[in-house]
């Protein structure tokens, strides 16, 4: 079953004559264990249609479909019940609540859904010491490196049972290590059976993904093939 | 690429025979960039005629010869490490042309285009992402092979991004006053 899908999703801000089709007609699906990249530049509506796949906004017309539950004509909520406990997000700028520890962090969102306190912490220290922040925990967002708040918030973004990671521009000004560092761990995540969706500029973050779709001027408008195995790069010519 | 420096880099730590230097090259690059052993011998034959290695007497068998360093080649050794690599723009890079003659085609969308060499390097790409994903096997020197051909791959999406970006403003701005354009010309090269 998909985690996520849409169906002919169109996004329209304003009226008439300033009228901005911000996305037209995305179908996109997204099963257990799939990393999609969408690469596009600032403006082409890839974090519109994040914001619309996470159902932190409604889309003007078309469907979104999160773990098979339509979200059209469902209560705001449900909704937001059905992304507490289905999404997690990762964002540029990490998003880190600075008055909590990287633990309390990660594990609010489970508390909010209504987990147990200890549990949630139980959940929340196995989640960052499996991104290697174990020695972290007890730290706050503003004693940690920007790599170290990323794989915080990426913990945050998979603990419990979320299991559709969106991320938008997760790498934001990491360098290119830390950024390499970031995409292992989304993908690490998927071969673990999560599917996620990573929005980005960068080709580099992008090509750690299985399939990438172009974006532009709100359109899907390309897609990579899967691509054949790495040994055939190793095999080409031994020119001098 | 120089296999001409690469084996007198892997002499200089000792004589060897042109099999073993075969291998020992593979390996420090690698595995990326194979190398045949008639390549091997040619090159020695040349790096001997040169002065900069010799054979090793001490270093054969009935089977294969064995080469070692000379002084000369130690020299021009320590010249290539202290030199510069060739950071120029090839003399007609076929994608700027391509894209260039592009615009002024008609019928010829600049866009799809661009979008078709994107999507090919970012295939390109990928391929070489997935020999990274197991970061346990992955040896240094292929780490670093790797990360020069993304790197490389990357800065041409990147020109194809900037390159799209800039057509698009300029369509969208005003018209150019028809000022004469000042000519730019790149440095005619030599090579």
């Amino acid at each position: 079953m998909a985690l996520l899908e849409m169906h002919r999703v169109t996004k329209v801000y304003g009226e008439g004559a300033s009228q901005v089709l911000a996305v037209r007609d995305i179908d996109l699906s997204v099963a257990a264990g799939d990393l999609l990249a969408v690469m596009g530049p600032s403006g082409s509506g890839k974090s519109t249609l994040l914001t619309i796949a996470g159902s932190l906004e409604d889309p003007t017309s078309g469907e979104v479909v999160i773990d098979g539950q339509l979200l059209s004509g469902m209560s705001r909520n449900d909704k937001a019940r059905l992304r507490r406990r289905s999404v997690g997000y990762v964002f540029q700028d990490f998003n880190l609540l600075p008055g909590l520890t990287a633990l309390e962090n990660v594990s609010l969102p489970l508390e909010l859904d209504g987990v147990r306190a200890r549990r949630a912490r139980e959940l929340a220290a196995a989640a960052l010491e499996e991104l290697g922040l174990d020695e972290r925990v007890a730290h706050f967002p503003d004693e940690l490196s920007g790599g170290e708040r990323q794989r915080v918030a990426i913990a945050r973004a998979t603990v419990g049972e979320r299991h559709l990671l969106l991320a938008d521009e997760p790498s934001g000004a990491l360098d290119s290590a830390s950024g390499e560092a970031v995409m292992r761990m989304v993908l690490a995540a998927c071969r673990r059976g999560l599917g996620a969706v990573v929005v980005t500029h960068n080709a580099q973050l992008a090509s750690w993904a299985d399939r990438v779709v172009f974006i532009r001027d709100g359109r899907l408008v390309d897609q990579t093939a899967i691509p054949p195995s790495p040994e055939s790069l190793l095999q080409q010519g031994s020119e001098p | 690429m120089s296999v001409r420096h690469a084996l007198l880099a892997l002499l200089s730590e000792g004589p060897k025979y042109g099999l073993q230097l075969r291998q020992e090259f593979e390996e420090r690059t690698g595995d990326v960039w194979p190398l045949n052993v008639g390549q091997v011998y040619t090159t020695l034959g040349r790096l001997e005629r040169d002065g900069l290695v010799e054979a090793d007497d001490a270093h054969e068998d009935e089977r294969q010869r064995g080469y070692r360093i000379t002084a000369e080649g130690e020299k021009e050794l320590a010249a290539w490490f202290g030199t510069p690599s060739e950071a120029g723009s090839p003399p007609r890079d076929e994608l700027v042309i391509k894209v260039l003659v592009a615009m002024r085609v008609p019928g010829v969308e600049v866009g799809d285009v661009i979008q078709i060499h994107r999507r090919h390097l970012v295939e390109l790409m990928q391929q070489w992402t997935r020999i990274k994903e197991d970061e346990g096997r992955l040896d240094l020197a292929l780490a670093l092979a790797v990360d020069a051909e993304l790197f490389r791959l990357e800065s041409v999406v990147r020109w194809l991004d900037a390159a799209e970006g800039r057509m698009k403003r300029s369509s969208l701005g005003p018209a150019p006053a028809a000022t004469p354009r000042p000519r730019l010309r790149l440095r005619a090269r030599s090579r």
